[in-house]
């Protein structure tokens, strides 16, 4: 049975620098329909979404809904087309009230040009009604929870009369009790004729909730199936595209002695008695939901926050880490999430990004030795395989994985010997990922201790040797590398903490 | 550049005339301030002879030596994504100390302005980089208080006279230069270094450019921000006691602005109020055209009035190419 698309997204082509995020890309979306969208971490489904809801301008294709060519070149306008998007990263303003942001695109006013705040409030408890949510109109958004606000974005969404809504991978941060809600009102809005793309790499969902999957991969999609003529194994398939395991290269030396030990560690409202011990030559991975206490577990190790409770010990011996100076002294480096904020210095050379924490090499009587330390970063450019035009390139220039390299030559070039890596392969693209996932093993080969967090899966599983899983701040489970499987950690990951 | 097989040879021509045009741009866009210092320098002498006369160039280094030594200080604060509001205040504090020790000898005079410098230096960089408060807002508050204290110090009154010594360090001439150019060709040169072959030249590019990341590095951010605002100090200080040499006379009022001439040529000379960008270099031209530009001005008989309105269009011209350099 051929069915009018309600939406087309025709031969959509997008770039970043050193990125071919979605190539070539068609995409349909029949009206009342949940469509599910799958694929790996970096397969660029919600680059494709973002060109859709505008963020994104493609560099070719075209979009039509109902057969009439649009154009959203900003979200704005996308918005006025009736193409609204929940992003993974909220977009909410936290200091305003639920009925605040719910009309915060097209606020009511009364004869004299002012807000109705009683149309306001009184249109939010509605929007909120019909989605079967009870809730606080007057509360701030920034005492919600995560779960309460995406609800009140697609309240907004719905107010803004959305014919398409975009959910961007909402699972991640819900617990199953929030999920089983939201699933209850996606449901219900596609019963009453709104589209939804739902973005998931979580399979049992679709199987829940979805009509139909696109699944994609390396930045194309491959195939649009009906759900109910397809299983999880042809999904997975099709999402990886070759045969798991060997996308992660193998070890093969041997475990040393303890480098890192942690006993009782405490951060306060962050991470909570967390003890564990890290070895000479082993990746240990760090498993969890994004607001587990990863990152703050790293920060702590590091010396960027004080711990309030517990020990850290190096090589056998406590020690006081009090500054990421004392971390840098017991040869610690931290290639931190989020290269961008807190790695790179953008604006800064290659050169300078690679020798900042280690200039006293090449610092004699006082003063730098240029040529030298021009050598140093030559050296590292070759070793490490740095794609740049010029060690004198601008760091902000080069690509997510070619950055990632730079990072990681710092802290090589500070003799580091422990790693913590908070996501090595975030936004960079799949064969890039396969190169620095042999970085990381010629480290640990050499004698280093990688502690490696991840959220991708996968990664986790195919790269350490034993993993830890995290949830609210505290370590729920430990498993050796081939005992673990997605299932038992996300078990781990997103079970209800009782307090 | 490819160009597809089809292309006649008069395209061809016409391709390279492009790409030469290109790198003369190209050219000019990268060493705009000397290319700008260097037009200012010929349409100077095109219209006054007096210009490139010893006598007049001496006279355009001591004039400008006041605020290339604010400069110094600006260029460093600047660059760790700062500003110094109270470069002229403290100028005054230190021309106040300087004439109340005025009986003592010269390193005490010297000494305690240099230290009175120090010490709003670093009471800025401390609230500013321990008590995390906006450097503008900090900086202004210091500029009130300390044109306050300098005029509290004789309440209000001017100290007339000083020893030999500072009167040198004013007026005084080694080998036909002036001992202030001296000293602030000196300055020039010691600031040059550090920030290029020195760690904690290195580091301070670093802090500007991205704090948080320059913290994970083990860098000590918070004293290395302090140490900007200390050496701001100890720069306006030093003019100060040059000052009163020059004029052998403690004025409360000292400096009054000059702040602004300094952020101005550090502006113009490309330290960019994003952090992390620019340097000493491009401050020294800075320092040279604004003092170029005020001498060509008085020269052709400009009114003062006249002046301002120039020196700010051309402070304008400057970042609105520094801005559309980096957007590019």
């Amino acid at each position: 049975m051929e069915e009018t698309p309600f939406l087309e997204m025709i031969g959509i082509n997008k770039f970043f620098p050193g990125v071919h995020a979605v190539q070539n890309v068609d995409f349909e979306l029949r009206k009342g329909e949940i469509h599910a969208l799958v694929g790996e971490n970096g397969a660029g489904k919600s680059t494709l979404m973002k060109v859709l809801a505008g963020v994104h301008p493609p560099e070719t294709g075209e979009i039509r809904i109902e057969g009439q060519m649009i154009r959203v070149d900003t979200p704005a306008i996308a918005r006025s087309t009736g193409i609204a998007m929940v992003h993974q990263e909220l977009k909410l303003a936290s200091a305003l009230t639920v009925a605040e942001n719910i009309f915060l695109g097209a606020v009511p006013t009364n004869r004299y040009g002012l807000v109705d705040w009683k149309r306001v409030r009184q249109g939010a408890i509605e929007s909120l009604a019909v989605l079967n949510i009870k809730m606080d109109v007057d509360r701030k958004v920034s005492e919600l929870t995560v779960a309460e606000m995406q609800l009140v974005e697609i309240a907004k969404a719905l107010t803004l009369n959305a014919k398409i809504i975009i959910m961007d991978e909402p699972s991640a941060v819900l617990t199953p009790y929030e999920l089983q809600q939201l699933f209850s009102v996606l449901k219900a809005q596609r019963d009453r004729g709104v589209s939804i793309i739902y973005i998931s790499h979580r399979l049992e969902e679709i199987f829940e909730l979805a009509d139909r999957v696109t699944v994609m991969k390396d930045g194309a999609k491959v195939k649009t199936l009906n759900v109910s003529e397809t299983d999880k194994w042809e999904i997975v398939k099709l999402m990886v595209g070759r045969e798991l395991g060997k996308h992660y290269p193998k070890r093969t030396h041997e475990i040393g002695e303890p480098v890192l030990e942690l006993k009782n560690v405490t951060r306060k409202g962050k991470v909570e008695n967390i003890s564990f011990t890290l070895h000479r030559g082993e990746i240990l991975g760090i498993a969890g939901l994004i607001g587990a206490g990863r990152s703050e577990l790293a920060t702590v190790i590091f010396g960027a926050e004080p711990l309030d409770a517990g020990e850290i010990w190096i090589h056998g011996k406590p020690v006081k880490i009090a500054s990421p100076g004392d971390a840098l002294k017991h040869r610690m480096g931290f290639v931190t999430e989020d290269r961008r904020q807190t790695g790179l210095f953008g604006i800064l050379t290659v050169r300078e990004n690679i020798t900042i924490a280690s200039l006293r090499k090449f610092t004699r009587r006082g003063f730098m030795n240029l040529r030298r330390e021009l050598e140093i970063a030559l050296d590292f450019i070759k070793r490490i395989r740095i794609v740049t035009p010029s060690p004198n390139q601008q760091v902000q220039n080069l690509s997510g994985g070619n950055q990632q390299r730079v990072l990681l030559s710092k802290w090589i070039n500070t003799d580091s010997e422990i790693f913590l890596i908070d996501e090595p392969t975030r936004g960079i693209d799949v064969g890039s990922k396969e190169e620095l996932y042999f970085l990381l093993n010629d480290l640990v080969a050499n004698g280093a201790a990688i502690l490696m967090i991840s959220s991708e899966l996968p990664e986790i599983l195919g790269m350490s040797d034993r993993i830890l899983v995290m949830n609210h701040g505290r370590i729920t489970a430990e498993f050796q590398a081939a005992e673990a499987t997605e299932v038992k950690i996300m078990e781990f990951a997103a079970l209800e903490v009782v307090e | 550049m490819t160009t597809s097989d089809g292309t006649t040879s008069v395209t061809k021509q016409k391709m390279d005339i492009k790409t030469i045009g290109n790198t003369i741009l190209k050219l000019i866009s990268r060493y705009r301030t000397i290319f700008v210092f260097l037009v200012l320098v010929i349409i100077s002498s095109s219209l006054s002879p007096h210009f490139l006369t010893t006598g007049n160039i001496t006279n355009v280094l001591r004039q400008a030596s006041f605020n290339g030594l604010l400069s110094i200080g600006l260029t460093l604060v600047i660059l760790v994504k700062g500003i110094d509001l109270s470069a002229g205040s403290v100028l005054g504090v230190a021309a106040m100390t300087a004439g109340l020790l005025k009986d003592q000898p010269a390193f005490i005079i010297i000494g305690g302005a240099l230290l009175a410098g120090a010490l709003i230096g670093w009471v800025n960089g401390v609230t500013i980089a321990k008590l995390r408060i906006e450097p503008f807002v900090v900086t202004l508050a210091t500029l009130t208080v300390g044109r306050g204290i300098a005029l509290l110090m004789t309440a209000g009154y001017l100290v007339v006279g000083t020893t030999d010594t500072i009167r040198w360090l004013g007026t005084g001439y080694v080998l036909g230069i002036p001992v202030p150019v001296i000293i602030m060709a000196l300055m020039f040169l010691i600031a040059y270094v550090v920030l290029r072959w020195t760690p904690y030249g290195r580091r301070m590019y670093a802090v500007g450019a991205n704090e948080e990341a320059a913290r994970l590095a083990g860098i000590n951010v918070d004293n290395h921000k302090i140490s900007a605002y200390v050496i701001s100090g100890v720069m306006a200080a030093m003019a100060g006691v040059i000052l009163v040499g020059r004029l052998n006379v403690s004025d409360p009022l000292a400096g009054t602005g000059y702040e602004l001439d300094a952020i101005a040529a550090t502006v113009i000379g490309g330290t960019t109020f994003d952090g992390g960008k620019g340097g000493i270099a491009g401050t020294i031209i800075g320092v040279l055209i604004l003092a170029m530009l005020n001498n060509i001005m008085n020269l052709l008989g400009f009114s003062p009035y006249m002046q301002q309105v120039v020196k700010g269009l051309v402070l304008a011209g400057a970042v609105i190419m520094n801005e559309y350099k980096r957007r590019k």
